[in-house]
């Protein structure tokens, strides 16, 4: 089958190699990488005085009520382990279908995928009243003698939770097996002791690749389920309960297009920060940003079909406590995010029906935060809008984020970036023998 | 409940107990402890560690009884119960007297006689001259108090009393009337009409726990009209099928249209449309039902409208059958109604030697025309007692600390005269001194024990032998034969003519405030975060003003408000009432206390408008905005039932949704409540009642504000597009199918064996799913340590039978687990089945209306399983499935 060119014609293995492993030791990204660090570093302390002060004082220093009392955690949870969806997605769907164009992508997507999961699970611990006993979720037989409470949507969705940042971690690792053992064989000292070890001795013999590729399908097409049932298990923590706006079939397929399609916005946007950042235009060609274009444009279109299918069984339904809700989601408190959602989630993407847009990096990369913000906006307006208004009215009270929330969120992006920058000084950012393979493919 | 005897002796053994343990704490703590310590071997009697010991007594509102049963863990008094066996009582009690524990307890309350000490002050009372003092005290139906009063005053001292909410119009009334002071007593179970002119007969006071229960009676029984012509939303208005808002100054003219249209006198012109038409309709529902109903005419009216009021039911031939007269229950000062003027003007004069202000407030709560403080500081020997160090023991040389009732030696009255000896639980917590105490010693005995000064009252009517007969009515805690003797009276037939107020400017309405009547309770915490009935405010007073008047003015609720009147002015958050005639305010008695006040308790002080001649009505008032704006803190910020008239009636179609899980199978019990919602009349009394008993935390203005008030039931209010009124308390639903069991992924909450809906508080760990999946949102969340920011005093008000919650943990109505379990104990101890009625919940306990029936549904014969079939009988939410254990029964409306 004939390819599209989707590398640059000139590269070479040794090319590829230097692009990926030398970005640590080239002076301006290195001014670059620590420009970034200081940006993110005041981020993570305000992560950190708002986690001190939310275990000190408790989940009063938020904005939570009775009823509102899922506030911007369980929203901000939902949103990044959304944008981890894509990764994964890149990862093991492109790979177990056999698109080569991935092998550029797949692993910088990978990390994003393993940093947005922590960032993710570590809302609905930091949300509990008592933290400490998170672990109460596990379906271990503790001492006390009691399991999980297993009809309950929370409890499949820590077990969904913590099986997608191990498997995350697993293929993120295994993929990266033979690049640490390039890495290994181009650096000296502590470096080479530490990548050596990372590397579990690979040599690239026939067997070794027999088995790695054994191994990586394997992971892969466990993956690929996991994208599939971790969001939908974020879905039903929402549809379980009797909730108007909430307790609706519709919902793990719309929370899946909607995460696919968040994750793809950051993927853009990370694959433009690195290409420019860190110089690897040569490895990440316009024509990936082009097939990103694409796909963002096509999830997008699928999550507004989920919109428009969500909001019309709401009328469908006939009950007017649905009614009131969509009601209240389009005319009420919060209209503002539902409205700010649908315009940023599908605005800018609207001009990725044309080529010229498409291969511009700016036009993408501004598509992609919108997104990236229009998709926090539906979780906010999922999340209050179901609750401040549920039932009876005695019950109706608003919400408002407080400034600790705002830090949490804020810091969680910063502890994204850095655990990012890290990845991206000290391990192959890109996968570095299967962009060879492609090279190879491509003759 | 146990012998007398050991009620007198408690305290004694109290003390005891504490030795007791602090020994057994101290025990290994070295030698001495060893050897000085005394071991608790020996249990004192009539104290089982564990199970509370029952004391009958009564609490005190305004001078009058609220008899109760106290309940005592190891010498700490924790709960109070109706007393069943009042008459006056039957067994409820109202909201101010659930929370008095929390006053006993209260940090706030004052903790030393000051300047010197007890023996320097009898020293200087004993100097005074008996001609020279004046006492003043609040209504007195103690026969001991009185009999004190009568000594001193033969002795030539002066008594005087002061009420903020006081009587004075209807003494006045019934001297016009019949030619002296008699009390007047509604006999609501027999009505079939209750015509009411701006009287709130079931709101808070000292009679409302007997008035509820006879308007619920008649409710029971048939289906009475309540017609009420008012200027501002009262409960009693919430309540009424036939409401009309009416500007004060106008009402005396609707009384006497009525009167007309029964044949007394002829109606003056003047009247609206809407106002001959209500008066036609109520005169014609009294006309028909002759000796079935009542007309009802409230103080802030004329005493020459209330006059006329006795003369219309005497007329219809109400009187002896619905209208009781007795002789007044509250002993009548000699200057009457003018006790108080008397005793400001003879301190202006400079004619006082001494006063001794026995437990109120007058600097703060006297009207401003009469400027008490100015009058006062001119007295030379200023004394106060009472329970706090307020605005007038700041002004006073002496101040001593007055003991609670539940300190207090004395006897009380109940408003149906039934006397009740008040008996102690405790000894007097900061040091406090009992009342009749103080007035021997002014007397010159300074020596004398409450105990016998109370027996010597009752001596000569007890007879012999005494001592049984004295143990046997302070264990009963009712003394038989003290009911109010019927006075045989005729209002006389003179014509009365009210005079009628100018109708210039707004007119200003002053209220007692729901929660902390005239300003007494506003240190109680408990009592500032009880959601007011109609408005659900917290923390606060506003000035009221109708839902017309705001949109003209562009005033929004919050919006502060500068209100003059008579050359007064105050500023004041306005809030828009529906029910409230358009050209009047409400003004809240209680708040803008100046001393003791609690941080966070906002409002202003209505006194300082307020008026010795009219002191419920005041027209020629202006209001202004100031553009400043307040946060109020609302439990209900929504209260319109937006189209939603289904949540509160039956449907024609319950349609269940079908469940994926098997039904429970409840072998032995399955508890079940039903609420009626046409008996409820919002009076809040379970509200707190559930808050004594649950130990539920109080949590500040500032966290009601933000949605997070802890009430574990709540009383919602709602009007409807017909402009009524309804009420419906809300406690956890207790559901078959219960969204909130599903949700908790922990096994936080479960299902128990009786078909409670159980919350483990050591499981929870929060994720408070099972709030988000309650469809009536009656989970409370911990979102800080609210238990550890109570006042330390609190941990002794806490029931031991109910845990405490730890920071972080959901909770919610269990139904008093405590209650149901205990009682399952103690039958299967007795080896016998648990009766119905024999235990209930705190909520239905307290209840003056018995709106709340709770029992075992597995009993066919129980009231709850027998109200469930009732034709009214419906699930909120039913066609959500989750099959409610709490149910209840539909207003009836009539068309």
């Amino acid at each position: 089958m004939a390819r599209h060119p989707i590398l640059p014609p000139r590269q070479d293995y040794a090319m590829v190699t230097a692009e990926v492993a030398d970005v640590a030791h080239n002076p301006v990204i290195r001014r670059r990488w620590w420009l970034a660090m200081a940006a993110a570093v005041p981020l993570v302390v305000a992560f950190l005085a708002s986690t001190g002060l939310l275990f000190w004082l408790g989940t009063g220093v938020w904005g939570i009520n009775i009823p509102v009392n899922w506030g911007l955690a369980i929203i901000n949870t939902v949103w990044w382990v959304g944008i981890g969806h894509a990764g994964t997605l890149i990862s093991s769907l492109l790979l177990l279908m056999g698109e080569g164009w991935r092998n550029s992508l797949n692993r910088f997507a990978e990390a994003m995928t393993l940093f947005a999961a922590t960032m993710a699970g570590l809302f609905p611990i930091l949300h509990l009243g008592r933290p400490e006993l998170f672990y109460w979720n596990f379906p271990i037989p503790s001492t006390f003698g009691v399991w999980p409470q297993f009809r309950s949507p929370l409890a499949w969705d820590f077990f969904s939770f913590v099986s997608y940042v191990l498997v995350s971690l697993a293929f993120w690792y295994v993929g990266m097996i033979p690049d640490l053992a390039t890495l290994r064989d181009r650096s000296t000292g502590a470096a080479k002791a530490v990548y050596g070890a990372l590397a579990l001795g690979w040599r690239g013999s026939a067997v070794h690749w027999a088995r790695w590729r054994q191994a990586y399908l394997g992971i892969a097409a466990a993956a690929f389920h996991l994208v599939i049932s971790v969001h939908s298990g974020v879905a039903m923590l929402f549809a379980g309960g009797p909730i108007p706006g909430w307790h609706t079939t519709i919902f793990p397929p719309y929370f899946v297009l909607g995460a696919v399609f968040s994750g793809f916005a950051v993927v853009i946007m990370l694959a433009i920060g690195l290409r420019t950042a860190f110089r690897l235009a040569p490895l990440i060609t316009m024509r990936h940003l082009d097939i990103l274009g694409r796909l963002l444009l096509a999830t997008g279109l699928l999550t507004l079909y989920a919109y428009l299918a969500d909001a019309f069984h709401a009328w469908y339904s006939g009950d007017s406590y649905e009614i009131r809700t969509l009601l209240d989601r389009v005319g009420g408190e919060y209209a503002w995010s539902a409205w700010t959602a649908v315009t940023l989630n599908f605005g800018a993407i609207q001009l990725l029906w044309w080529r010229r847009p498409r291969r511009s990096q700016a036009v993408l990369f501004l598509a992609g935060l919108s997104v990236a913000a229009g998709m926090w906006f539906e979780r906010y307006m999922l999340v209050v809008s179901g609750l401040y208004r549920d039932y009876l009215p005695s019950a109706w009270h608003t919400y408002d984020a407080t400034l600790w929330e705002w830090l949490l969120f804020a810091g969680t992006g910063g502890v994204f970036v850095v655990l990012f920058l890290l990845f991206a000084r000290w391990l192959p950012m890109v996968s570095i023998f299967e962009v060879k393979e492609e090279l190879e493919r491509r003759g | 409940m146990p012998a007398t005897g050991e009620a007198m002796n408690g305290t004694v053994s109290r003390r005891a107990v504490l030795k007791g343990l602090a020994a057994a704490g101290l025990a290994g703590c070295g030698d001495e402890a060893s050897r000085l310590s005394i071991p608790y071997a020996d249990q004192p009697e009539g104290i089982t560690p564990g199970v509370p010991a029952w004391y009958a007594t009564a609490m005190e509102f305004q001078g009058y009884a609220q008899p109760v049963l106290a309940e005592s863990h190891m010498g700490r008094p924790t709960k109070l119960e109706g007393n069943p066996d009042s008459p006056w009582a039957r067994g409820a009690t109202d909201a101010f007297t659930q929370a008095a524990c929390a006053i006993l307890y209260d940090p706030q309350r004052s903790l030393a006689i000051r300047p010197g000490d007890w023996a320097g002050f009898t020293r200087v009372v004993m100097g005074v001259p008996a001609g020279g003092l004046r006492i003043l005290t609040g209504t007195v139906t103690s026969p001991t108090l009185a009999r004190q009063l009568a000594a001193l005053t033969e002795a030539g001292a002066r008594w005087h009393v002061h009420e903020p909410v006081g009587r004075e119009t209807m003494m006045r009334a019934s001297r016009l009337a019949f030619g002296r002071v008699v009390d007047t007593h509604l006999l609501l179970e027999s009505c079939r009409v209750v015509v009411v002119v701006d009287d709130d007969l079931l709101g808070p006071g000292p009679d409302q726990v007997r008035r509820v229960r006879g308007w619920a009676e008649a409710r029971r029984h048939g289906q009475p009209r309540l017609m009420v012509a008012e200027p501002t939303l009262s409960t009693t208005g919430a309540v009424a099928q036939d409401r009309l808002a009416v500007a004060g100054r106008r009402l005396p003219l609707l009384v006497e249209a009525i009167a007309a249209e029964l044949g007394l006198g002829a109606r003056r012109p003047g009247l609206t449309e809407a106002e001959k038409d209500w008066a036609s309709a109520a005169a014609l529902a009294l006309g028909v039902n002759p000796g079935r109903g009542v007309l009802t005419v409230g103080a802030p009216l004329p005493a020459e409208s209330l006059a006329l009021a006795h003369a219309v039911n005497q007329a219809v031939g109400n009187t002896g059958r619905t209208v009781v007269h007795t002789e007044p229950v509250a002993v009548v000062p000699r200057d009457g109604e003018d006790s108080f003027r008397a005793l400001v003007e003879d301190m202006a004069a400079g004619s006082v030697e001494a006063v001794l202000i026995l437990d109120g407030n007058p600097v703060y709560t006297a009207p401003a025309d009469l400027d008490f403080r100015s009058a006062l500081v001119r007295v030379p020997l200023k004394i106060h007692a009472g329970l706090f160090d307020d605005e007038t023991a700041a002004l006073c040389d002496w101040h001593v600390p007055l003991a609670h009732a539940l300190e207090e030696w004395t006897d009380l009255r109940a408003p149906d005269g039934t006397a009740t000896i008040v008996q102690p639980l405790i000894d007097p917590v900061f040091g406090a001194r009992r009342r009749h105490e103080i007035l021997a010693a002014v007397m010159g005995e300074s020596g004398a024990e409450a105990r016998r000064i109370v027996m010597d009252t009752w001596r000569p009517f007890l007879g012999e032998p005494f001592e049984p007969l004295w143990r046997r009515v302070l264990h009963e805690g009712v003394v038989p034969g003290t009911e109010a003797q019927v006075a045989r009276v005729t209002a006389s037939a003179r014509r009365l003519a009210s005079p009628i107020a100018d109708a210039d400017g707004l007119e200003l309405v002053f209220r007692p405030d729901p929660t902390v009547w005239d300003g007494r309770y506003a240190p109680i915490a408990w009592l500032q975060e009880l959601p007011k009935p109609l408005t659900k405010l917290t923390w606060d007073a506003v000035a009221a003003i109708a839902p017309m008047l705001a949109a003209r003015l562009g005033i929004a609720d919050g919006d502060v408000v500068e209100i003059a009147a008579a050359g007064r002015t105050i500023t004041a958050p306005a809030w828009s009432l529906p029910g409230q005639a358009g050209d009047t305010v409400t003004l809240f008695l209680g708040y803008g206390r100046q001393r003791v006040a609690l941080p966070g308790a906002g409002g202003y002080d209505a006194y300082r408008l307020r008026l010795a001649d009219s002191p419920w009505v005041l027209g020629g008032a202006g209001l202004r905005r100031t553009g400043a704006h307040v946060e109020l803190a609302t439990t209900q910020p929504h209260r319109h039932l937006h189209g939603h008239e289904e949540l509160l009636s039956p449907q024609p179609e319950p349609a269940e949704p079908p469940s994926l899980y098997p039904d429970w199978d409840y072998p032995r019990f399955a508890w079940g409540m039903v609420i009626d919602l046409d008996l409820c009349v919002g009076c809040n009394a379970c509200v707190v009642a559930c808050q004594a008993e649950n130990n539920i935390p109080v949590v500040g203005k500032s966290e009601v504000a933000r949605g997070r008030e802890m009430h574990w039931l709540r009383v919602d209010v709602y009007h409807d597009d017909d402009g009524a009124t309804h009420f419906a308390p809300i406690p956890c639903m207790h559901c078959e199918k219960a969204p909130c069991e599903m949700g908790c992924p922990v096994n936080a909450t479960v299902h128990g064996p009786d078909g409670l809906n159980q919350m483990i508080y050591n499981r929870c760990i929060g994720t408070r799913t099972c709030s988000s999946y309650c469809p009536y949102k009656v989970r409370r969340f911990n979102f800080f340590d609210y238990a550890a920011i109570q006042p330390d005093t609190h941990r002794y008000l806490r029931n031991p039978d109910v845990t405490v919650r730890a920071n972080g943990v959901m909770e919610k109505c269990t139904y008093c687990v405590q209650r149901i379990r205990r009682a399952q104990i103690e039958a299967r101890a007795e080896e016998r089945p648990v009766a119905d009625g024999s235990f209930t919940t705190a909520c239905a306990q307290a209840c003056p209306s018995r709106a709340i029936v709770f029992g075992d549904l597995n009993d066919p014969r129980s009231r709850v399983a027998a109200l469930r079939g009732d034709p009214r009988h419906f699930a909120m939410l039913a066609h959500l499935g989750t099959r409610p254990r709490t149910t209840y029964l539909a207003r009836i409306r009539e068309s």
